[in-house]
């Protein structure tokens, strides 16, 4: 009997392959920001998993451009009642690395004005973002165990962005955030906005990594 | 002629595609979960497959208050005691607020073939666990020194935050194909490592 060989043609309808392992990151949702209020998170809403289904969860955050008319803050919080109340208390920690593009006297340093101690307010990601036409800030954020109901929930970031000083001139800065939602209540939901005004455009990604 | 097309149901028990043998770029291969462990060795999945493996820390408890530490092994596990040098710095901050620190530690470098700090001081409170993860670079490869790169965050029993930065390089040109992870006292209470394999 002649073997039969199928093309690319032939499978090309193929959608699932249940027998074929697949990778352990696995995109859950894809938000595109236009002129939002701000891009939430929430398990069981708009097809997201934020629950026990992974271990870690991944978030990217790329290219958010304020629509506010100055330089404004990008941050987040964290809910533990599916987004009814962004209020998790946190205690985090910042550092970060900056360079001007008109001033080449680099600084990097813990940065006290950025961090919180057992606060409920919004977690600032990046500070005085610039809010020109090719401005804006990208990163990225693990969060680890968010569903347990024993352990606090662990955080960590890392920023990218074109910041503005008060004469509006554009400083390279790269912030470094870490910590945790200090609640053994488990995490559902999480939101990102800037401080005043809309996120004008932005990609916001969710990832679960799986332990299977 | 016509062209005969599969479904999803006609290939649902194919586990290749020709070349193509699974889907997406990190592979899961393996959970280690501690129980009152003196220490979790992973000592299979590590070899040429993938040129980049991901450990994951999830909730990394202690027995008592410790540094979390790692070591690697070029024998299968027998000896833990690889030649590293690396740098470590770490950002901290209190609950009080009243606290804040970035520094390099040079307590917490090493040249040397003992464990190596990947976080300082997770703390044995119930609702306390250390979290984080580890890049380690082509350690099969046997013309290399075998580099990783790993943060951690946990706090203290005194309620201080702390990240943790290190880097460094595993100073062997054998393959590493066991890495081991512990408390530099006491056990790891609880906590789960998985291991991924980067394509």
């Amino acid at each position: 009997m002649a073997l039969v060989k199928y093309n690319n043609n032939s499978i090309s309808s193929i959608t699932a392959t249940a027998g074929m392992p697949a990778g352990a990151m696995t995109l859950i949702k894809t938000v595109t920001a236009s002129s939002s209020a701000n891009i939430s998170f929430v398990n069981g809403t708009s097809s997201v998993v934020l629950d026990s289904t992974y271990p870690i969860y991944l978030l990217e955050y790329i290219n958010c451009h304020p629509g506010h008319s100055g330089r404004v803050d990008f941050q987040f919080n964290l809910s533990a009642d599916t987004g009814s109340n962004y209020n998790v208390t946190k205690t985090t920690s910042v550092f970060h690395a900056y360079i001007g593009e008109g001033d080449p006297s680099a600084v990097f340093t813990y940065y006290a004005g950025q961090d919180l101690a057992q606060g409920t307010g919004y977690q600032v990601l990046g500070e005085v973002v610039g809010n020109g036409a090719d401005e804006g800030i990208t990163g990225y954020m693990y969060i680890f165990n968010p569903s347990s109901t024993t352990y606090v929930k662990h955080f960590m970031c890392h920023n990218q962005y074109i910041a503005l000083d008060g004469g509006g001139n554009a400083y390279n800065k790269s912030d470094y955030i870490a910590g945790y939602g200090n609640t053994t209540s488990a995490v559902d939901g999480i939101n990102f906005q800037f401080a005043s005004g809309d996120i004008d455009a932005g990609t916001f990604k969710l990832y679960g990594i799986k332990d299977s | 002629m016509s062209i005969v097309k599969l479904n999803n149901n006609g290939v649902k028990n194919a586990t290749t595609f020709g070349s193509i043998t699974g889907l997406g770029n990190l592979k899961f291969i393996s959970r280690s979960t501690a129980s009152s462990s003196s220490n979790l060795s992973i000592t299979s999945g590590i070899d040429s497959t993938y040129k980049e493996y991901i450990f994951f820390f999830n909730n990394i408890h202690a027995s008592t208050q410790a540094h979390f530490q790692v070591n690697f092994s070029a024998d299968g596990g027998s000896n833990y005691n690889v030649t590293k040098t690396t740098t470590f710095f770490f950002a901290s901050h209190n609950e009080a607020g009243d606290s804040t620190s970035l520094s390099y530690q040079d307590s917490h470098d090493i040249t040397g073939t003992g464990a190596h700090s990947l976080g300082l001081s997770f703390s044995s409170d119930s609702d306390a666990g250390g979290a984080g993860y580890m890049h380690l670079f082509d350690p099969s490869n046997t013309t290399f020194v075998k580099h990783f790169i790993a943060v951690t965050g946990g706090f203290t029993d005194s309620d201080y935050y702390n990240t943790n930065y290190t880097a460094g390089y595993a100073n062997t040109t054998s393959a590493v194909n066991a890495v081991q992870f512990s408390m530099a006292s006491g056990n790891i209470d609880s906590g789960t490592i998985d291991l991924y394999g980067v394509n």
